[in-house]
Protein backbone atom coordinates (compact mmCIF):
# COMPACT_ATOMS: atom_id res chain seq x y z
CA UNK A 1 0.00 0.00 0.00
CA UNK A 2 1.52 3.02 -0.93
CA UNK A 3 -0.40 6.78 -0.89
CA UNK A 4 1.06 10.20 -1.55
CA UNK A 5 0.65 12.67 1.27
CA UNK A 6 0.95 15.94 1.29
CA UNK A 7 1.15 16.88 5.02
CA UNK A 8 1.05 20.80 3.53
CA UNK A 9 -2.57 19.55 2.95
CA UNK A 10 -2.97 18.46 6.41
CA UNK A 11 -1.25 21.39 8.08
CA UNK A 12 -3.13 24.05 6.24
CA UNK A 13 -6.29 22.81 8.20
CA UNK A 14 -4.45 24.24 11.60
CA UNK A 15 -4.89 27.67 13.29
CA UNK A 16 -1.55 28.69 13.93
CA UNK A 17 -0.07 32.11 15.40
CA UNK A 18 3.25 32.82 13.98
CA UNK A 19 5.91 34.78 15.42
CA UNK A 20 7.26 36.44 12.53
CA UNK A 21 10.97 36.15 12.77
CA UNK A 22 11.31 33.98 15.92
CA UNK A 23 11.01 30.45 15.78
CA UNK A 24 11.22 28.44 19.05
CA UNK A 25 13.73 25.88 17.45
CA UNK A 26 16.78 26.10 16.18
CA UNK A 27 19.38 23.12 14.57
CA UNK A 28 22.94 24.35 16.66
CA UNK A 29 25.61 22.91 14.46
CA UNK A 30 25.12 22.62 11.07
CA UNK A 31 27.90 20.69 10.63
CA UNK A 32 26.56 18.34 13.25
CA UNK A 33 23.48 17.89 10.63
CA UNK A 34 25.79 17.02 7.64
CA UNK A 35 27.49 14.28 9.89
CA UNK A 36 24.54 12.96 11.23
CA UNK A 37 24.29 9.63 9.47
CA UNK A 38 20.43 9.10 10.62
CA UNK A 39 18.74 12.83 10.22
CA UNK A 40 16.05 11.02 11.68
CA UNK A 41 14.61 14.07 12.57
CA UNK A 42 13.45 14.63 8.77
CA UNK A 43 11.56 10.97 9.24
CA UNK A 44 9.85 11.44 12.58
CA UNK A 45 8.81 14.98 12.52
CA UNK A 46 5.09 14.79 12.40
CA UNK A 47 4.85 18.58 10.57
CA UNK A 48 8.09 17.95 8.19
CA UNK A 49 9.13 20.70 9.88
CA UNK A 50 13.24 19.43 8.88
CA UNK A 51 13.95 18.32 5.07
CA UNK A 52 17.22 17.51 3.79
CA UNK A 53 19.14 20.15 1.98
CA UNK A 54 21.08 19.91 -0.83
CA UNK A 55 24.12 20.67 0.87
CA UNK A 56 23.62 17.40 2.75
CA UNK A 57 22.35 18.91 5.84
CA UNK A 58 19.17 20.05 7.28
CA UNK A 59 16.76 22.97 6.68
CA UNK A 60 14.42 23.60 9.68
CA UNK A 61 11.24 25.28 8.97
CA UNK A 62 9.14 25.94 12.10
CA UNK A 63 6.11 27.35 10.88
CA UNK A 64 3.60 24.33 10.91
CA UNK A 65 5.83 23.33 14.22
CA UNK A 66 2.94 20.95 16.25
CA UNK A 67 5.25 21.44 19.15
CA UNK A 68 5.13 17.93 20.78
CA UNK A 69 8.97 17.32 21.48
CA UNK A 70 9.72 14.74 19.24
CA UNK A 71 12.89 16.37 17.34
CA UNK A 72 13.56 16.85 20.76
CA UNK A 73 14.00 13.48 21.88
CA UNK A 74 15.08 12.11 18.68
CA UNK A 75 18.04 14.27 18.60
CA UNK A 76 18.96 13.86 22.37
CA UNK A 77 21.77 11.69 21.56
CA UNK A 78 23.32 14.49 19.25
CA UNK A 79 22.11 17.58 21.22
CA UNK A 80 22.01 19.84 18.16
CA UNK A 81 18.14 20.78 18.88
CA UNK A 82 17.66 24.03 20.97
CA UNK A 83 13.92 23.73 21.88
CA UNK A 84 11.76 26.05 23.43
CA UNK A 85 8.10 26.65 23.71
CA UNK A 86 7.20 29.46 21.53
CA UNK A 87 6.23 32.81 23.12
CA UNK A 88 2.89 32.84 25.35
CA UNK A 89 0.22 32.86 23.13
CA UNK A 90 2.16 31.72 19.75
CA UNK A 91 2.55 28.68 17.57
CA UNK A 92 -0.10 26.29 17.04
CA UNK A 93 -3.45 26.55 18.25
CA UNK A 94 -5.78 23.51 18.26
CA UNK A 95 -9.26 23.94 17.97
CA UNK A 96 -10.17 20.85 19.06
CA UNK A 97 -6.90 19.20 19.91
CA UNK B 1 6.51 44.32 45.05
CA UNK B 2 6.45 40.67 43.56
CA UNK B 3 3.30 39.45 43.69
CA UNK B 4 2.37 36.11 46.26
CA UNK B 5 0.06 33.20 46.04
CA UNK B 6 -0.62 30.49 47.77
CA UNK B 7 0.05 27.91 44.46
CA UNK B 8 1.07 28.68 40.95
CA UNK B 9 -0.36 26.30 38.50
CA UNK B 10 1.71 25.59 35.60
CA UNK B 11 -0.51 24.38 32.78
CA UNK B 12 -4.01 23.87 31.98
CA UNK B 13 -4.22 20.72 30.96
CA UNK B 14 -6.30 17.87 33.14
CA UNK B 15 -3.93 17.80 35.51
CA UNK B 16 -3.61 21.44 35.89
CA UNK B 17 -7.18 21.91 36.02
CA UNK B 18 -7.34 19.53 38.63
CA UNK B 19 -5.37 20.97 40.91
CA UNK B 20 -6.11 24.66 40.25
CA UNK B 21 -9.62 24.08 41.09
CA UNK B 22 -9.41 22.15 43.46
CA UNK B 23 -7.00 24.46 45.36
CA UNK B 24 -9.74 27.61 44.42
CA UNK B 25 -12.27 25.73 45.60
CA UNK B 26 -10.96 25.27 48.92
CA UNK B 27 -10.05 29.18 49.20
CA UNK B 28 -6.68 28.98 48.56
CA UNK B 29 -5.26 31.98 46.41
CA UNK B 30 -4.08 30.53 43.37
CA UNK B 31 -2.72 31.74 39.52
CA UNK B 32 -3.02 29.27 36.56
CA UNK B 33 -0.68 29.47 33.92
CA UNK B 34 -1.50 29.00 30.36
CA UNK B 35 0.94 29.30 27.25
CA UNK B 36 -1.97 28.77 24.92
CA UNK B 37 -3.95 31.39 23.40
CA UNK B 38 -6.86 29.65 25.58
CA UNK B 39 -7.09 26.76 27.58
CA UNK B 40 -6.51 23.75 25.94
CA UNK B 41 -5.16 25.60 22.82
CA UNK B 42 -2.05 23.15 23.13
CA UNK B 43 -3.59 20.14 24.39
CA UNK B 44 -4.25 16.88 22.43
CA UNK B 45 -6.12 13.69 23.26
CA UNK B 46 -7.48 10.99 21.97
CA UNK B 47 -10.01 11.07 23.30
CA UNK B 48 -11.60 8.99 25.87
CA UNK B 49 -12.17 10.61 29.45
CA UNK B 50 -13.47 8.70 32.54
CA UNK B 51 -15.82 9.72 34.23
CA UNK B 52 -14.78 8.56 38.14
CA UNK B 53 -12.19 11.22 38.23
CA UNK B 54 -13.61 14.42 37.19
CA UNK B 55 -16.58 12.99 39.21
CA UNK B 56 -14.26 13.13 42.71
CA UNK B 57 -13.55 16.88 41.77
CA UNK B 58 -16.76 17.88 40.33
CA UNK B 59 -19.79 15.92 41.35
CA UNK B 60 -22.46 17.09 38.99
CA UNK B 61 -20.03 17.90 36.39
CA UNK B 62 -22.67 15.75 33.83
CA UNK B 63 -24.67 19.06 33.97
CA UNK B 64 -22.89 20.90 31.51
CA UNK B 65 -19.47 19.45 30.72
CA UNK B 66 -19.59 18.94 26.92
CA UNK B 67 -18.78 15.44 26.57
CA UNK B 68 -19.49 14.09 22.73
CA UNK B 69 -20.80 10.66 23.09
CA UNK B 70 -21.04 7.76 26.41
CA UNK B 71 -19.16 4.55 25.60
CA UNK B 72 -21.39 1.74 24.74
CA UNK B 73 -19.28 -0.40 22.87
CA UNK B 74 -14.99 -0.98 22.97
CA UNK B 75 -13.49 -3.12 20.17
CA UNK B 76 -10.11 -4.09 19.92
CA UNK B 77 -9.01 -4.84 16.64
CA UNK B 78 -6.07 -6.47 15.45
CA UNK B 79 -5.31 -5.53 11.91
CA UNK B 80 -3.48 -7.62 9.16
CA UNK B 81 -2.98 -6.17 5.90
CA UNK B 82 -6.52 -6.42 4.31
CA UNK B 83 -8.67 -7.92 7.19
CA UNK B 84 -9.00 -7.79 10.95
CA UNK B 85 -9.84 -10.12 13.87
CA UNK B 86 -11.32 -8.25 16.66
CA UNK B 87 -12.99 -8.57 20.03
CA UNK B 88 -16.25 -6.26 20.80
CA UNK B 89 -18.19 -5.46 23.85
CA UNK B 90 -20.93 -3.74 24.26
CA UNK B 91 -23.46 -3.61 26.99
CA UNK B 92 -26.92 -1.38 27.25
CA UNK B 93 -25.83 -1.09 30.93
CA UNK B 94 -23.60 1.35 30.09
CA UNK B 95 -26.99 3.63 28.39
CA UNK B 96 -26.83 4.68 32.48
CA UNK B 97 -27.83 7.79 34.19
CA UNK B 98 -23.85 8.14 34.93
CA UNK B 99 -22.10 6.71 31.88
CA UNK B 100 -18.32 5.60 32.93
CA UNK B 101 -16.59 6.45 29.73
CA UNK B 102 -17.43 9.50 27.12
CA UNK B 103 -15.53 10.48 24.01
CA UNK B 104 -14.15 14.17 24.26
CA UNK B 105 -13.05 16.75 22.23
CA UNK B 106 -10.35 18.19 24.75
CA UNK B 107 -10.20 21.68 23.64
CA UNK B 108 -14.14 21.84 24.63
CA UNK B 109 -13.84 20.22 28.00
CA UNK B 110 -10.43 22.60 29.03
CA UNK B 111 -12.64 25.81 28.33
CA UNK B 112 -15.30 24.17 30.59
CA UNK B 113 -12.90 23.36 33.00
CA UNK B 114 -11.08 26.77 33.37
CA UNK B 115 -14.68 28.33 33.46
CA UNK B 116 -15.14 26.41 36.40
CA UNK B 117 -12.15 27.16 38.25
CA UNK B 118 -12.29 30.81 37.00
CA UNK B 119 -16.30 30.35 39.09
CA UNK B 120 -14.32 28.98 41.80
CA UNK B 121 -11.87 31.89 42.77
CA UNK B 122 -8.87 30.55 40.58
CA UNK B 123 -6.73 33.14 38.40
CA UNK B 124 -5.86 31.83 35.12
CA UNK B 125 -3.82 34.02 32.63
CA UNK B 126 -3.45 32.40 29.69
CA UNK B 127 -0.94 33.34 26.90
CA UNK B 128 1.97 33.56 29.18
CA UNK B 129 4.84 30.59 28.80
CA UNK B 130 6.86 30.03 32.19
CA UNK B 131 10.73 30.51 31.54
CA UNK B 132 12.05 29.32 34.55
CA UNK B 133 11.45 28.48 38.29
CA UNK B 134 12.45 31.04 40.71
CA UNK B 135 15.00 29.60 43.65
CA UNK B 136 16.20 30.40 47.21
CA UNK B 137 19.81 30.25 47.76
CA UNK B 138 18.62 26.88 49.59
CA UNK B 139 17.53 25.50 46.29
CA UNK B 140 13.77 25.84 47.03
CA UNK B 141 11.45 26.48 44.02
CA UNK B 142 9.61 29.99 45.43
CA UNK B 143 7.99 31.24 42.64
CA UNK B 144 8.35 31.46 38.49
CA UNK B 145 9.84 33.82 35.85
CA UNK B 146 7.51 34.33 32.95
CA UNK B 147 7.98 35.36 29.19
CA UNK B 148 5.58 38.81 30.30
CA UNK B 149 7.19 42.14 31.50
CA UNK B 150 8.57 42.19 34.24
CA UNK B 151 7.09 38.30 34.74
CA UNK B 152 8.30 37.42 38.34
CA UNK B 153 5.51 35.90 40.19
CA UNK B 154 5.66 33.98 43.51
CA UNK B 155 4.03 31.19 45.30
CA UNK B 156 4.47 28.86 48.34
CA UNK B 157 4.40 26.27 46.14
CA UNK B 158 4.86 25.70 42.22
CA UNK B 159 2.27 23.06 40.71
CA UNK B 160 3.91 22.12 37.43
CA UNK B 161 1.24 20.47 34.91
CA UNK B 162 3.28 21.32 31.81
CA UNK B 163 2.69 18.40 29.82
CA UNK B 164 4.68 15.36 28.51
CA UNK B 165 8.09 17.46 27.81
CA UNK B 166 8.20 18.71 31.31
CA UNK B 167 10.78 21.44 29.93
CA UNK B 168 10.65 23.12 33.27
CA UNK B 169 11.63 20.20 35.59
CA UNK B 170 14.00 18.62 33.05
CA UNK B 171 16.14 22.17 32.82
CA UNK B 172 16.26 22.76 36.47
CA UNK B 173 17.59 19.16 36.95
CA UNK B 174 14.47 17.89 39.13
CA UNK B 175 14.03 15.24 35.64
CA UNK B 176 16.61 13.39 33.56
CA UNK B 177 15.72 13.66 29.64
CA UNK B 178 12.93 11.60 27.90
CA UNK B 179 14.68 8.10 26.70
CA UNK B 180 13.11 7.46 23.17
CA UNK B 181 11.82 4.06 24.20
CA UNK B 182 9.78 5.38 26.89
CA UNK B 183 7.79 7.98 24.40
CA UNK B 184 5.62 7.50 22.20
CA UNK B 185 4.37 9.56 19.53
CA UNK B 186 1.06 9.65 18.36
CA UNK B 187 -0.90 11.61 15.03
CA UNK B 188 -4.69 12.06 14.60
CA UNK B 189 -6.99 13.64 12.79
CA UNK B 190 -10.34 15.30 13.76
CA UNK B 191 -12.85 14.28 10.78
CA UNK B 192 -16.27 15.60 10.40
CA UNK B 193 -19.43 13.92 9.11
CA UNK B 194 -23.35 13.57 8.98
CA UNK B 195 -24.00 12.19 12.68
CA UNK B 196 -27.01 9.75 11.06
CA UNK B 197 -23.83 8.20 9.24
CA UNK B 198 -21.93 7.84 12.23
CA UNK B 199 -24.72 6.15 13.75
CA UNK B 200 -25.34 3.80 11.12
CA UNK B 201 -22.25 2.61 10.29
CA UNK B 202 -21.70 2.16 14.01
CA UNK B 203 -25.20 1.01 15.14
CA UNK B 204 -25.68 3.80 17.43
CA UNK B 205 -28.78 5.70 18.65
CA UNK B 206 -28.47 9.32 20.12
CA UNK B 207 -25.48 9.94 22.00
CA UNK B 208 -24.55 6.51 21.85
CA UNK B 209 -20.63 5.88 21.29
CA UNK B 210 -18.14 3.37 19.64
CA UNK B 211 -13.90 3.08 20.28
CA UNK B 212 -12.17 1.18 18.32
CA UNK B 213 -8.75 0.46 20.02
CA UNK B 214 -6.41 -1.24 17.03
CA UNK B 215 -2.97 -3.09 17.13
CA UNK B 216 -1.57 -4.53 13.80
CA UNK B 217 0.09 -4.54 10.68
CA UNK B 218 -0.74 -0.67 10.38
CA UNK B 219 2.40 -0.04 13.03
CA UNK B 220 4.79 -1.27 10.54
CA UNK B 221 6.18 -3.81 13.15
CA UNK B 222 6.91 -0.65 15.67
CA UNK B 223 5.63 -0.85 19.18
CA UNK B 224 2.54 1.51 18.43
CA UNK B 225 -1.18 1.62 18.81
CA UNK B 226 -4.32 2.79 16.37
CA UNK B 227 -7.78 4.16 17.41
CA UNK B 228 -11.05 5.32 16.50
CA UNK B 229 -12.98 7.03 18.46
CA UNK B 230 -16.72 8.51 17.35
CA UNK B 231 -17.20 12.25 18.47
CA UNK B 232 -21.25 13.58 18.32
CA UNK B 233 -20.54 15.05 14.50
CA UNK B 234 -17.01 13.74 14.00
CA UNK B 235 -14.59 10.62 14.71
CA UNK B 236 -11.14 10.76 15.47
CA UNK B 237 -8.53 8.72 14.27
CA UNK B 238 -5.04 8.63 15.34
CA UNK B 239 -1.91 6.60 15.80
CA UNK B 240 0.89 6.25 17.17
CA UNK B 241 4.34 4.17 18.18
CA UNK B 242 7.13 4.45 21.06
CA UNK B 243 9.87 7.13 19.19
CA UNK B 244 12.64 4.98 19.58
CA UNK B 245 11.34 3.08 17.30
CA UNK B 246 9.88 5.55 14.77
CA UNK B 247 13.66 6.69 14.80
CA UNK B 248 14.55 3.76 12.55
CA UNK B 249 13.35 6.09 9.93
CA UNK B 250 10.86 3.55 8.50
CA UNK B 251 8.00 6.00 7.51
CA UNK B 252 6.93 9.46 8.59
CA UNK B 253 4.13 9.27 11.22
CA UNK B 254 1.60 11.28 8.32
CA UNK B 255 2.01 8.29 6.45
CA UNK B 256 0.97 5.66 8.74
CA UNK B 257 -1.87 7.74 9.55
CA UNK B 258 -2.81 8.03 6.02
CA UNK B 259 -2.06 4.47 5.35
CA UNK B 260 -4.64 3.81 8.64
CA UNK B 261 -7.12 5.45 6.98
CA UNK B 262 -6.72 3.97 3.77
CA UNK B 263 -6.51 0.31 5.24
CA UNK B 264 -9.69 -1.38 3.74
CA UNK B 265 -11.12 -2.29 7.34
CA UNK B 266 -11.10 1.10 8.40
CA UNK B 267 -11.59 3.10 5.47
CA UNK B 268 -15.36 2.32 4.32
CA UNK B 269 -16.24 3.83 8.07
CA UNK B 270 -14.78 7.32 7.46
CA UNK B 271 -15.82 7.41 3.96
CA UNK B 272 -16.56 11.02 3.20
CA UNK B 273 -15.35 12.65 6.36
CA UNK B 274 -13.75 16.19 6.09
CA UNK B 275 -10.77 16.60 8.33
CA UNK B 276 -10.68 19.73 10.21
CA UNK B 277 -7.38 19.72 12.33
CA UNK B 278 -4.26 17.54 11.79
CA UNK B 279 -2.13 17.08 15.36
CA UNK B 280 0.48 15.51 16.93
CA UNK B 281 1.41 14.99 20.88
CA UNK B 282 3.52 12.56 22.72
CA UNK B 283 2.56 9.90 25.32
CA UNK B 284 4.68 9.00 28.01
CA UNK B 285 5.17 4.68 27.67
CA UNK B 286 8.09 3.66 29.94
CA UNK B 287 5.32 3.30 33.39
CA UNK B 288 6.62 3.17 36.69
CA UNK B 289 10.40 2.44 35.86
CA UNK B 290 10.34 6.23 34.09
CA UNK B 291 8.20 7.96 36.90
CA UNK B 292 11.03 10.61 38.03
CA UNK B 293 11.10 12.86 41.12
CA UNK B 294 7.68 13.97 41.75
CA UNK B 295 8.16 16.84 44.72
CA UNK B 296 11.34 18.58 46.30
CA UNK B 297 11.67 21.85 48.46
CA UNK B 298 8.72 24.02 47.14
CA UNK B 299 7.40 21.87 43.98
CA UNK B 300 5.28 18.90 42.72
CA UNK B 301 5.05 17.39 38.93
CA UNK B 302 1.61 16.28 37.80
CA UNK B 303 0.22 14.92 35.13
CA UNK B 304 1.95 13.94 31.90
CA UNK B 305 4.95 15.76 33.32
CA UNK B 306 5.06 13.39 35.78
CA UNK B 307 5.02 10.56 33.21
CA UNK B 308 1.48 9.31 34.70
CA UNK B 309 0.05 7.54 31.73
CA UNK B 310 -1.31 3.31 31.98
CA UNK B 311 -0.21 2.52 28.24
CA UNK B 312 -1.87 -0.54 28.96
CA UNK B 313 -5.08 0.29 29.46
CA UNK B 314 -4.73 3.68 27.17
CA UNK B 315 -5.60 5.47 30.43
CA UNK B 316 -3.95 9.06 30.80
CA UNK B 317 -6.17 12.00 31.93
CA UNK B 318 -7.83 10.33 34.59
CA UNK B 319 -4.02 10.16 36.30
CA UNK B 320 -3.83 13.59 35.25
CA UNK B 321 -6.84 14.19 37.13
CA UNK B 322 -5.98 12.53 39.88
CA UNK B 323 -2.74 13.46 40.80
CA UNK B 324 -4.13 16.84 40.23
CA UNK B 325 -6.40 16.96 43.04
CA UNK B 326 -3.93 15.09 44.96
CA UNK B 327 -1.05 17.71 44.75
CA UNK B 328 -4.04 20.32 45.73
CA UNK B 329 -4.89 18.10 48.30
CA UNK B 330 -0.95 18.07 49.91
CA UNK B 331 -0.95 21.62 49.28
CA UNK B 332 -4.52 22.30 51.73
CA UNK B 333 -3.61 19.91 53.94
CA UNK B 334 -0.07 21.60 54.46
CA UNK B 335 -1.43 24.91 54.96
CA UNK B 336 -4.50 24.17 57.17
CA UNK B 337 -1.29 22.74 59.38
CA UNK B 338 0.45 25.88 59.21
CA UNK B 339 3.11 23.53 58.04
CA UNK B 340 5.96 24.64 55.40
CA UNK B 341 5.91 23.01 51.79
CA UNK B 342 9.47 21.75 52.32
CA UNK B 343 10.19 17.91 50.45
CA UNK B 344 9.75 16.37 53.67
CA UNK B 345 5.94 17.53 53.81
CA UNK B 346 5.38 17.36 50.21
CA UNK B 347 6.05 13.46 50.80
CA UNK B 348 2.74 13.33 51.58
CA UNK B 349 1.75 13.88 48.36
CA UNK B 350 3.85 10.47 47.12
CA UNK B 351 2.48 8.67 49.94
CA UNK B 352 -1.14 9.35 48.28
CA UNK B 353 -0.25 8.37 44.87
CA UNK B 354 0.95 5.46 46.27
CA UNK B 355 -2.12 4.15 47.99
CA UNK B 356 -3.95 5.14 44.99
CA UNK B 357 -4.22 3.33 41.59
CA UNK B 358 -2.38 5.81 40.01
CA UNK B 359 0.90 3.74 41.23
CA UNK B 360 -0.60 0.56 41.96
CA UNK B 361 -1.63 0.09 38.38
CA UNK B 362 1.86 1.23 37.02
CA UNK B 363 3.36 -1.18 39.55
CA UNK B 364 1.66 -3.15 37.80
CA UNK B 365 2.64 -3.50 34.85
CA UNK B 366 5.96 -2.12 35.37
CA UNK B 367 7.94 -4.55 33.17
CA UNK B 368 5.15 -4.16 29.99
CA UNK B 369 7.29 -1.57 28.66
CA UNK B 370 10.31 -3.04 28.70
CA UNK B 371 9.43 -6.34 27.04
CA UNK B 372 6.92 -4.72 24.48
CA UNK B 373 10.31 -2.30 23.44
CA UNK B 374 12.45 -5.54 22.96
CA UNK B 375 9.59 -7.95 21.79
CA UNK B 376 8.78 -6.67 18.36
CA UNK B 377 7.03 -9.97 17.76
CA UNK B 378 3.89 -8.72 19.20
CA UNK B 379 3.36 -5.84 16.50
CA UNK B 380 4.79 -7.51 13.83
CA UNK B 381 4.31 -11.33 13.60
CA UNK B 382 1.61 -12.20 15.74
CA UNK B 383 -0.96 -9.83 13.76
CA UNK B 384 -0.12 -11.40 10.45
CA UNK B 385 -0.16 -14.89 11.36
CA UNK B 386 -3.39 -14.33 13.83
CA UNK B 387 -5.15 -12.95 10.61
CA UNK B 388 -3.81 -15.74 8.24
CA UNK B 389 -4.67 -18.29 11.03
CA UNK B 390 -8.48 -16.88 10.91
CA UNK B 391 -8.82 -16.59 7.13
CA UNK B 392 -7.65 -20.23 6.97
CA UNK B 393 -10.25 -21.58 9.43
CA UNK B 394 -13.14 -19.04 7.97
CA UNK B 395 -12.42 -20.23 4.66
CA UNK B 396 -14.36 -23.46 3.74
CA UNK B 397 -13.08 -25.21 1.11
CA UNK B 398 -12.30 -28.62 0.81
CA UNK B 399 -9.50 -29.12 2.96
CA UNK B 400 -10.66 -31.03 6.53
CA UNK B 401 -10.64 -29.39 9.56
CA UNK B 402 -7.90 -31.38 11.50
CA UNK B 403 -5.42 -30.32 8.25
CA UNK B 404 -6.22 -26.88 8.91
CA UNK B 405 -5.46 -26.64 12.18
CA UNK B 406 -2.35 -28.33 11.63
CA UNK B 407 -1.67 -25.76 9.43
CA UNK B 408 -2.31 -23.16 11.42
CA UNK B 409 -0.47 -24.81 13.99
CA UNK B 410 2.57 -24.94 11.71
CA UNK B 411 2.59 -21.51 10.85
CA UNK B 412 2.54 -19.87 14.26
CA UNK B 413 5.70 -22.45 15.01
CA UNK B 414 7.37 -21.60 11.49
CA UNK B 415 7.02 -17.95 13.15
CA UNK B 416 8.14 -18.03 16.54
CA UNK B 417 9.45 -21.88 17.20
CA UNK B 418 7.76 -23.27 19.81
CA UNK B 419 9.82 -22.65 22.31
CA UNK B 420 9.17 -18.86 20.85
CA UNK B 421 5.74 -19.02 21.44
CA UNK B 422 6.18 -20.51 25.04
CA UNK B 423 8.69 -17.79 25.79
CA UNK B 424 5.72 -15.31 24.54
CA UNK B 425 3.57 -16.43 26.75
CA UNK B 426 5.60 -16.07 29.74
CA UNK B 427 6.81 -12.36 28.65
CA UNK B 428 3.48 -11.65 27.95
CA UNK B 429 2.52 -13.17 31.54
CA UNK B 430 5.21 -11.15 33.14
CA UNK B 431 4.57 -8.24 31.68
CA UNK B 432 0.41 -8.01 32.89
CA UNK B 433 0.81 -9.68 35.82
Amino acid sequence: MSIMVKIEEKLYQNRYIVDESRPHIQIRNDAVCKSCESQACTVCCPAACYTKNETGSVTLATDGCLECGTCRVVCQDKENIQWDYPRGGYGISYKFG
Amino acid sequence: MVEKFDAIVIGAGPSGNAAAYTLAKQGLSVLQLERGEYPGAKNVQGGIMYAAELEKIIPDFREDCPTERHIIEQRIWLLGDDNYIGTNYRSDAFNSETPNRYTIIRANIDKWFSEKIREAGGLQICETTVTELIRDPSGKVIGVRTDREGGEIHADVVIMADGVNALLARRTGFQPELAPQNVALAVKEILFIDPELIQQRFGLKDDEGVVIEIMGKVTKGMVGTAFLYTNKESLTIGIGCLISDFKQGAIPPYKMLEDLKNHPVIKPLIEGAEMKEYAAHMIPEGGYKAVPQLYGDGWMVVGDAAHFNNAAHREGSNLAMASGRMAAETVIELKQAGKSFNAANLAAYKKKLDDSFIMKDLKKYRNLPGIMHENKQFFGAYPDTLTAAAHNWFTVDSVDKKTKEKEIMKSFVKKRSVLGLVGDAIKLVRAVR
